[in-house]
């Protein structure tokens, strides 16, 4: 005990461990945050049947025979509208596509858009057999809703690398540029405190709070939506750990020049915004192109990430991570170093 | 020296403490104070110049200096979410021979407080734990910069306690202030700064010696024909006369003389007194007769 209440690192982590518990506003960022969100996302992509595809007929002649047509199946949900409407609902997206009736019949839709897309097929299809197309080949549809390869099971994994990279990289980099503005660095710096404790007590601090952080959100995935865990507890620990020391790091290097809360908002932003769109959170880094693939995979949350899916999704050991690891070791390693060397303590 | 681009914050001091002494820099805002004293405690790097500190140099014993020096510094904010008896903990945890917790609260009376947020105290009860802080590790030289600026007239005497107590128990003070009776009451020599410069240098005493008077009277007139300095300086035991926003001051030795003799002048000229008052001669009385300013700017 009393070589615990007299050792600086321990007494600084205790101060950041506070700092963080006694602010209310912190806890509900880091707990409460990810599970909103892997809970209004997985809801808007709960697995239902085929969607439901909502067009707008122009009216005209044979429209309202068209409609009816249309609305015979399950899939499609058509409406009867004014053409100036129609266009309104179709701009705003509460229509993927306007059919205008007539000879020929013209779809207008929105390509970039993948209902745009999806709806071309199914009014072309359903337009076809209504006017008498026989299918050649008969075709059964099997759909996938086994647990693992939906759009929740992607999306946990990913939330949870976000939480790591964003609670490491907020909590040390505004810690250290309040401790900055506050002349409490002059202060630290004024007593024979070690540097290097100093920040290792940012990143030790980290590690109060992990276990708890990650087990809620992988919690919520299990028993909200069934997302599996098949890896080793043992394995995520591991990359757990070694993520969030990476962006502790991280947070430091940022934070290590800054003099104001504003620059180091506007400079956290630039470093993780890029990694929220490009690390595969909630699209997969595949759709970018190949020319950028490798720049991708080198960031430390494409890292993270992939590394988190191959253990929970897959099941697969440690060891076939440690290309994953390599990578979140060296962005850790290195930023820490280079943080102690540039540190502008006043 | 420190140069801050255009503006020389240290254009040049030379100055020695004794071990055991209370050094005072008092000294207008502005006028170099917190530089000179964190170049001295190795926090800022000198433009040029050299400093000593317990006979060493800061090349090369930083971390052993650092273990034997107390410091407070005049913009930390500790940190609010931490209670006092947590705070003091975290400072003592840096060095290798510090007080007991107990003894650190019970010295600056905060044992009450010992439980409170830093975020819940007073001013006077954050600069007294700001003190704590500097003196947890029982120092050979305890800095304070400022440490009772924006403090009511009570929490003042209690941080000039808790100095007069280490002071007491042996230990060196370097404390720099914009307050003559700071000055006054805690130093035993006093340099006084202006510009980044010594202006000048002794003790409370000595300076105030230096004015060759040790009363001052001043007085203003109803808008009547001002009195030439000539006929003042006339006056038995007048040393010095200055003006100063509307009204006159008079350097004198002799106040139940000057002051009937100034009364029968301005009789005799038709001019009446608007406002009259003395008061023994401050270091504030110094500083004008030096720069023609005062130390503070309200
Ligand atoms: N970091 C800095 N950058 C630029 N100017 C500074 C800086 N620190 C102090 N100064 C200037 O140096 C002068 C002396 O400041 P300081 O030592 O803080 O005075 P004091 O403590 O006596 O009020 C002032 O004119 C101040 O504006
Ligand atoms: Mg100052």
């Amino acid at each position: 005990m009393s070589r615990l209440a007299t050792n600086p690192l321990v007494q600084l982590t205790l101060w950041r461990v506070r700092e963080f518990t006694r602010e209310g506003e912190a806890l509900f960022w880091v707990f409460a945050f990810p599970i909103l969100l892997a809970f209004a996302l997985g809801l808007a992509f709960k697995s239902r049947g085929p969607e439901v595809v909502r067009i707008a007929v122009e009216q005209g002649s044979g429209a309202v025979e068209l409609v009816e047509a249309l609305s015979s199946g399950e899939r499609i949900e058509a409406v009867l509208l004014e053409p100036q409407e129609a266009y309104s609902r179709l701009r705003t997206g509460r229509v993927a596509l306007v059919v205008k009736p007539g000879e020929p019949v013209v779809l207008q839709y929105d390509s970039t858009r993948s209902e745009g897309n999806s709806a071309r097929m199914v009014i072309g299809d359903a337009l076809q057999e209504a006017a008498g197309r026989r299918d050649v080949l008969e075709i059964r549809d099997v759909r996938v809703t086994e647990p693992g390869a939906r759009y929740i099971d992607f999306l946990i994994p990913g939330l949870l690398g976000l939480n790591i990279m964003g609670t490491g990289m907020w909590g040390v980099g505004f810690g250290i540029v309040k401790s900055r503005t506050h002349k409490l660095l002059k202060r630290f710096l004024a007593s024979p405190m070690r540097k290097s404790d100093f920040m290792l007590a940012f990143m030790l601090a980290r590690l109060a709070f992990l276990g708890v952080e990650v087990a809620a959100v992988l919690a919520f995935g299990y028993f909200v939506f069934g997302v599996p865990v098949r890896g080793s507890i043992l394995a995520i620990a591991a990359i757990v750990l070694l993520g969030a020391m990476t962006f502790s790091g991280l947070g430091l290097l940022t934070a290590s020049r800054s003099k104001t809360i504003e620059g180091i908002s506007g400079l956290l932003n630039v470093v993780m915004v890029p990694m929220w769109i490009c690390s595969g959170v909630f699209f997969a880094y595949s759709h970018f192109p190949d020319a950028v693939q490798p720049f991708i995979r080198a960031l430390p949350l494409t890292a993270l990430n992939d590394a988190l899916r191959m253990v929970l999704l897959d099941g697969a050991p440690l060891l076939a991570t440690a290309g994953f690891l390599g990578v979140l070791a060296l962005w850790g390693v290195g930023s820490f170093g280079l943080a102690l060397g540039i540190f502008r303590w006043h | 020296m420190k140069r801050y681009g255009d503006v020389t914050a240290v254009a040049g001091i030379d100055l020695q403490v004794r071990r055991g002494e209370c050094f005072g820099m008092l000294g207008p805002n502005g006028a170099g104070k917190t530089t000179t004293i964190e170049i001295i405690q190795g926090l800022l790097d000198p433009d040029a110049g050299t400093v000593e500190v317990l006979g060493l140099t800061w090349e090369g014993h930083e971390s052993d200096l650092r273990q034997r020096l107390g410091s407070q510094l005049q913009e930390t904010k500790l940190p609010e979410k931490l209670t006092v008896e947590e705070t003091i903990r975290l400072f003592r945890s840096f060095y290798h021979r510090s007080k007991a917790v107990d003894d650190v609260l019970q010295t600056v009376q905060l044992e009450e407080k010992r439980r409170a947020w830093v975020a819940k105290l007073s001013g006077g009860q954050r600069q007294r734990l700001s003190v704590a802080c500097a003196l947890v590790s029982d120092p050979d030289i305890l800095f304070l910069d400022e440490p009772t600026t924006g403090l009511d007239p009570q929490s003042r005497r209690q941080v000039w306690n808790v100095i007069g107590g280490f002071r007491e128990s042996g230990g060196t003070v370097l404390i720099t202030t914009h307050y003559m009776e700071e000055a006054e009451r805690l130093c035993d020599r006093v340099a006084v700064i202006d510009h980044g410069q010594i202006i000048a240098l002794g003790s409370p005493r000595e300076l105030i010696r230096s004015l060759g008077a040790d009363h001052v009277v001043e007085f203003a007139l109803e808008d009547g024909v001002p009195v030439p300095d000539e006929a003042l300086v006339g006056l038995p035991g007048v040393e010095h006369v200055a003006h100063d926003d509307g009204k006159t001051r008079l350097t004198a030795s002799r106040v139940h003389q000057v002051v009937p003799a100034l009364m029968r002048l301005l009789a005799d000229r038709g001019a009446s007194l608007s406002e009259l008052t003395t008061h023994h001669a401050t270091l504030e009385d110094v500083f004008l007769s030096l720069t023609g300013r005062r130390l503070r700017d309200e």
